[in-house]
């Protein structure tokens, strides 16, 4: 597991454009579904099953994208301007090192400090890749890039970029490597442009129609020092999202996900999160309205270069899954 | 073609009929009049839905054509009349993005017979220093049509009444934003390319929330989607003389292609394939700086199953002011652009690798 996460978290891929990251994924569950499709959007749909008498037509998420950094004009000395591709924090961004898709490294500056007390804002930094004009720099505007930062294995805590969402996707080819048996007809999607507004989830939830709809994805937490309330903590089991700052989860999804939860002896947490959201309110509102909820992945320094997860949170979350989609459901 | 600076006779009475037209959002219909009349004896179909797109079809003649589907929205910002103060006054409310600071003195046009008025201003003889320093608040403003006419009522739309006019190289008026892109996609549909199941759509509701583009792309299920618009172009001078990094997009350097924005990330296919046929045809192109804002496209790309789309837009200086500039190589440019790239489309551009 801990390889498959370093190899999923160290691929580059931001928000459209998740090509790489497709062609990991894809080499991954290559063998292991009965259908391998990618959509309109870049979606990666592996189905898995046919729904029989007692079957659902299931739709899993996780997304394959992770936040990043887009050029917008790169100046006479060859110093590059950007923007975010989803929620980036100016915070966690000077003096750390980005990779563009196009393979190139680079590090980000920042404009003279003159309040040492204030953050500077992203239109006051810069992306520094070594060029020393607009001619012999190798980036032009809308060229993308994303936080360059390589996995640790700290032994049960692992750190990386993108554990928001790889992680998720990584418990997705967990479950459908270890899956036996099932009655139902499960749609695992690998979903792109969460970070920048659930679209891939959006759309491949239309084409899908499913009858449920689960996403899987990271949640904050609430136990390092002063952090925001909230009673998630890392290493307590996956979280079974109830609320967050979008989605509603159906309450027949939180009691089936909990009473199955119980019935194999895993380890959860009961998740209210206040702000942010998750694949599954897109699926929740697609056509004519889908039952949803989202199994979590506690998660520290979410948007940050160093993501943190615990592996035996990732280990349950996998069992709860499966547990899960190896039974009929009546919602 | 490429670089050309002129507009012939036909184009200039086009784009005077349709931006001296009056259509906020909700109320299109006088812009919806005026493409119909062009494009009638052009299409194969049409039709006008629920919510007032003018949904253009125009067969093509290959086997298994590509449905592609245009979009430019009709409807423009301005105002609606709130309530009647008597003796020609009134209140109103702003509609689509407008800042209050560009209202005051300026001449308006008033419901559907378009009458004349002016959001009026304290004369500078009788403010205070403090006046002029502070933003005037909406509920200070009115229109003011004069007494005598019983014509306007609360729920009647306004908009500024600027006229139309060439300028060189260059057209100044209001509306541009997007009836530059309305009058591209009138020329596109005149001289149809053969290769492909054109479908047009002239959408409403732009300005409130992309909400006519919505609709449309449901009803059209394309299997791509260009938006054409009007973007601003923020390339003036600094006042320090600092480089300007924040610009958007540049007037006369060409069609501005979206690589992303606030609403839409492109797909890269289609940006290829707009560069390529740039670099083909000699014609000029710039990328809009990727940032915020949102076109047609966000709505449409989300559509059904997912739709692959990308926004080429005319840049346009002093865009949802009284009075905004373009260049006509850029209006030329993106026709040329646009042309080109829909009669070299390939087949199987959608069976590549999504890169």
């Amino acid at each position: 597991m801990n390889a498959l996460i370093q190899k999923l978290t160290e691929t580059f891929s931001p928000s459209g454009y998740e090509h790489d990251i497709r062609q990991v994924i894809r080499s991954e569950i290559e063998s292991l579904a009965d259908e391998i499709k990618v959509d309109a959007l870049g979606n990666l749909i592996a189905i898995k099953g046919k729904s029989g008498k007692n079957g659902k037509r299931i739709m899993l998420a996780g997304h394959m994208d992770e936040i990043g950094l887009i050029a917008t004009h790169i100046d006479p000395n060859g110093f590059i301007r950007f923007s975010g591709i989803g929620g980036l924090y100016p915070h966690t961004l000077y003096s750390g090192r980005v990779r563009f898709v196009n393979g190139i490294t680079g590090v980000i500056g920042g404009e003279r400090i003159k309040d040492i007390q204030k953050t500077l804002s992203v239109s006051e930094l810069f992306i520094d890749v070594g060029a020393t004009s607009i001619n012999n720099c190798p980036i032009k505007t809308g060229d993308v890039a994303a936080f360059e930062r390589p996995f640790f294995n700290m032994g049960k805590r692992l750190i990386a970029k993108a554990m928001d969402d790889r992680i998720g996707c990584a418990v997705m080819i967990e479950a459908l490597r270890t899956l036996k048996n099932s009655p139902h007809e499960i749609y695992f999607v690998f979903t792109t442009q969460e970070e920048v507004g659930l679209r891939g989830a959006t759309t491949s939830a239309y084409g899908i129609d499913p009858d449920i709809g689960i996403s899987l994805d990271v949640t904050g937490t609430g136990d390092t020092p002063k952090a925001r309330r909230m009673d998630v903590g890392l290493g307590k089991g996956p979280a079974i999202k109830i609320k967050d700052g979008r989605m509603l989860s159906d309450v027949r999804v939180v009691e089936w996900m909990i009473h199955t939860a119980e019935k194999a002896k895993i380890p959860f947490q009961r998740e209210v999160l206040e702000g942010g959201t998750t694949d599954a309110t897109a699926i929740q509102l697609t056509r004519s309205g889908v039952p949803a909820g989202c199994i979590s992945i506690p998660c520290r320094y979410i948007h940050s270069p160093s993501e943190m997860v615990d592996i035996d949170d990732v280990n349950n979350a996998t069992k709860l899954l499966v547990a899960l989609l190896s039974n009929p459901i009546s919602l | 073609m490429a670089n050309s600076t002129t507009l012939d006779k036909k184009q200039t009475t086009l784009l005077e009929k349709l931006c001296q037209a009056m259509a906020l959002s909700g109320d299109e219909g006088e812009v919806r009049s005026i493409i119909l009349e062009e494009i009638r004896s052009y299409v194969t179909d049409f039709k006008v839905d629920t919510l007032g797109n003018l949904l253009a079809f125009k067969k093509g003649t290959s086997k298994k054509p590509l449905k592609v589907m245009l979009a430019a929205h009709m409807d423009e910002i301005g105002f609606m009349i709130a309530a009647d103060d008597g003796d020609g006054l009134f209140r109103f409310e702003t509609s689509g993005g407008i800042d209050l600071r560009q209202l005051p003195g300026k001449a308006v046009i008033v419901g559907k017979e378009h009458i004349p008025g002016v959001i009026g201003a304290r004369p500078i003889h009788l403010t205070t220093s403090s006046d002029r320093r502070d933003k005037i608040s909406l509920e200070k403003l009115r229109i003011d049509i004069g007494p005598g006419s019983n014509k306007i009522k609360p729920g009647d739309r306004a908009a500024f009444a600027t006229r139309f006019q060439r300028a060189g190289t260059s057209m100044i008026g209001k509306a541009l934003d997007d009836r530059l892109g309305v009058a591209v996609l009138i020329e596109i549909l005149q001289q149809a390319p053969a290769n492909i199941d054109l479908q047009v759509a002239f959408t409403v509701q732009e300005e409130t929330g992309l909400r006519g583009a919505k609709v449309a792309a449901y009803f059209f299920n394309p299997d791509l989607a260009f938006v054409v618009d009007s973007t601003p172009a923020n390339d003036l001078p600094v006042w320090d003389d600092e480089d300007n990094t924040s610009y958007n997009c540049h007037l006369g350097a060409g069609p501005a292609i979206y690589i992303a924005d606030g609403a839409t990330l492109s797909d890269p296919r289609l940006i290829r394939l707009l560069v390529e046929t740039c670099k083909k045809e000699g014609i000029p192109y710039q990328f809009r700086q990727p940032g915020g804002g949102g076109t047609d496209a966000g709505a449409i790309h989300k559509q059904r199953a997912g739709i692959p789309s990308v926004s080429i837009s005319i840049p346009g200086r002093y865009a949802h002011t009284a009075a905004g500039m373009a260049r006509i190589s850029d209006f030329n440019n993106t026709i040329s652009l646009l042309k080109a790239t829909l009669q070299s489309i390939p087949l199987d551009i959608l069976t590549q690798e999504r890169k």
